[in-house]
């Protein structure tokens, strides 16, 4: 205990039972997993419960995943679901991002387009992604269009916004040492407001995720919309669950990979603290 | 004013050996008058303090010599040229600061000088300097948040030593510093003054502080912010910290400066 104490937590002691909770205090992202590994098991005595004939248990649903792994339908619904949504999320995110900081930084363009936004964002898209099958059909351009249509007015709001309470005193200081205004805006505006602006990517990516299933649901069933919809239909419960668990689960990982993005290359501050 | 500590200047003072010249600068907010007519110039190389109650407008006129804030009428010229921004010149330490939270003290301290583009190398090199300098050696490589509010402005203060400005213009530099660090952080500006024989501008509202650090003190007065008094404290600054906070001249000084704002006290 008292050695512990003084070399800190690098070195393992003897005892198994300190290396775990050690192992604990080293790697914090273990509690994650503890917390995934609590509700994948509350999730299977649920599923164990009779209430549902339509609620599998997580190892039936994991069983049914893997399944579809194997047979392919899992990655041909995954290369049909993620061209929309790459090509709909890149374009939201380079769009969005390059109009919100302008719109933070222009007066002008704040009143050209903000209005535009704020209605977008008001908006119940689902309701239009019907709108844009009559326009655009049912094809690749309908489905990105659904995604950017839900990704692309958070992203720009909160750009936007991030700007636009950009530290005064970090501006003055670049003004201070004669920054130009390109410096100002790439080595001050940027990166102090790049977490509120990658807060607006999580928000868009995650929306981006239920733009593509909305589409997939509501245009015509591709993709993972369509594996979903099959399997419902089918009665294949533990395959659907699959399904949908799935694209949660890519949905998130994408979300964490930009976080990590973000505090590598933008804020390293954020690292380890 | 009887004391011989306290004196009025001249009316017509030289103004050959000037740095900084305030030519009738006056500012008005909306329906605020923040500052009227303001005659000042401040001797080269020396540490002149604006001092006064809050609402004087000290900020103010230190941010228009700065070239950060505009004056509504009235003219600034540092080096007999006329000041219309920031410029090389004049470097600025913040009050809350400043610094950029994502880069190390490395970089926030070399940060001038990557605006004007000097290679890293050289950057590097001078930065260091001033590191060793304001003594942060071996903090290098911090971030801000890993520093107390008297390092963060240690950095401030080698940010600004490193792009070599004639004077340095300080807004209420260690306001935002706990006592104890303040009083060691104030002999160490007396020593940098020394050794790095510029011109200093500093913003203060501690009668104290004022007295220990300056060689002309300019009182200002509010609403609108006037010149009320200037004050040359003749301090001997070759006796220690704590021989000049017990000398009966710096005592009354800061007694007699205290009679002239007393008033403005709520």
């Amino acid at each position: 205990m008292a050695t512990f104490a003084q070399t800190g937590n690098r070195v393992r002691p003897a005892q198994a039972g300190w290396s775990l909770a050690q192992a604990f205090r080293a790697r914090p992202g273990l509690w994650s997993l503890l917390s995934f590994a609590l509700l994948c098991g509350v999730w299977e005595i649920a599923g164990l419960w009779p209430i549902s004939y339509a609620f599998p248990t997580f190892s039936e649903t994991l069983l049914a995943f893997w399944e579809m792994v194997f047979d392919g339908s899992m990655l041909q619904a995954y290369f049909i679901t993620l061209q929309p949504l790459v090509l709909g999320v890149l374009v939201s995110a380079l769009l969005g991002v390059a109009l919100g900081i302008v719109m933070g930084l222009s007066e002008k363009a704040e009143w050209l387009l903000a209005p535009v936004f704020i209605v977008l964002q008001a908006a119940p898209m689902a309701a239009l992604v019907p709108l844009v099958t009559f326009i655009y059909g049912i094809g690749l351009t309908a489905k990105t269009l659904a995604v950017i249509m839900l990704a692309l007015p958070v992203i720009v709001l909160n750009s936007y916004k991030a700007v636009r309470h950009v530290s005064p005193s970090l501006v003055a200081m670049c003004r201070s040492f004669q920054g130009t205004r390109m410096q100002r805006i790439f080595k001050i505006v940027i990166p102090d407001a790049s977490p509120v602006i990658f807060a607006g990517l999580r928000l868009g990516v995650a929306a981006g995720f239920i733009g593509v299933m909305l589409a997939e649901l509501l245009i015509t069933p591709t993709g993972v919309g369509d594996l979903i919809t099959y399997h419902r239909s089918i009665a294949n419960y533990a395959h659907m669950y699959a399904a949908v668990a799935s694209i949660i689960a890519l949905s998130m990982l994408t979300l964490v990979g930009l976080q990590r993005f973000e505090t590598r290359f933008l804020r390293p501050e954020k690292r380890g603290a | 004013m009887s004391q011989a500590a306290l004196r009025q200047p001249p009316a017509t003072e030289a103004t050959n050996d000037a740095i900084v010249e305030v030519r009738g600068v006056s500012k008005i907010y909306g329906d605020v008058e923040a500052l009227r007519n303001i005659e000042l110039s401040f001797a080269r190389g020396k540490l002149t303090t604006l001092l006064g109650p809050s609402g004087c407008g000290k900020t103010t006129l230190l941010k228009i010599i700065a070239g950060l804030v505009p004056a509504t009428s009235g003219e600034i010229r540092v080096n007999d040229r006329v000041v219309t921004g920031p410029g090389p010149e004049r470097a600025f330490v913040f009050q809350d600061f400043a610094l950029m939270p994502w880069a190390t003290v490395m970089r926030n301290v070399g940060f001038g000088l990557e605006l004007r583009g000097v290679r890293e190398a050289e950057r590097k090199r001078v930065a260091q300097h001033y590191i060793d300098q304001v003594g942060l050696s071996g903090f290098e490589n911090k971030y801000p948040h890993e520093l107390s509010g008297g390092m963060k402005q240690r950095v401030g203060i080698a940010r600004a030593f490193a792009v070599d400005a004639d004077v340095l213009l300080m807004d209420e530099p260690f306001s935002a510093v706990d006592e104890q660090n303040r009083r060691k952080f104030q002999e160490d500006l007396l020593k940098l003054v020394e050794i790095e024989k510029k011109t200093f501008l500093f913003v203060t509202h501690s009668i104290e502080e004022a007295v220990y650090v300056s060689d002309r003190i300019v009182l200002l007065s509010p609403r609108p912010g006037r010149v009320s008094q200037i004050i040359d404290p003749k301090i001997d600054r070759t006796a220690t910290p704590d021989e000049i906070r017990r000398d009966p001249g710096y005592l009354d000084t800061v007694e007699n400066i205290w009679d002239g704002l007393r008033h403005y006290a709520e």
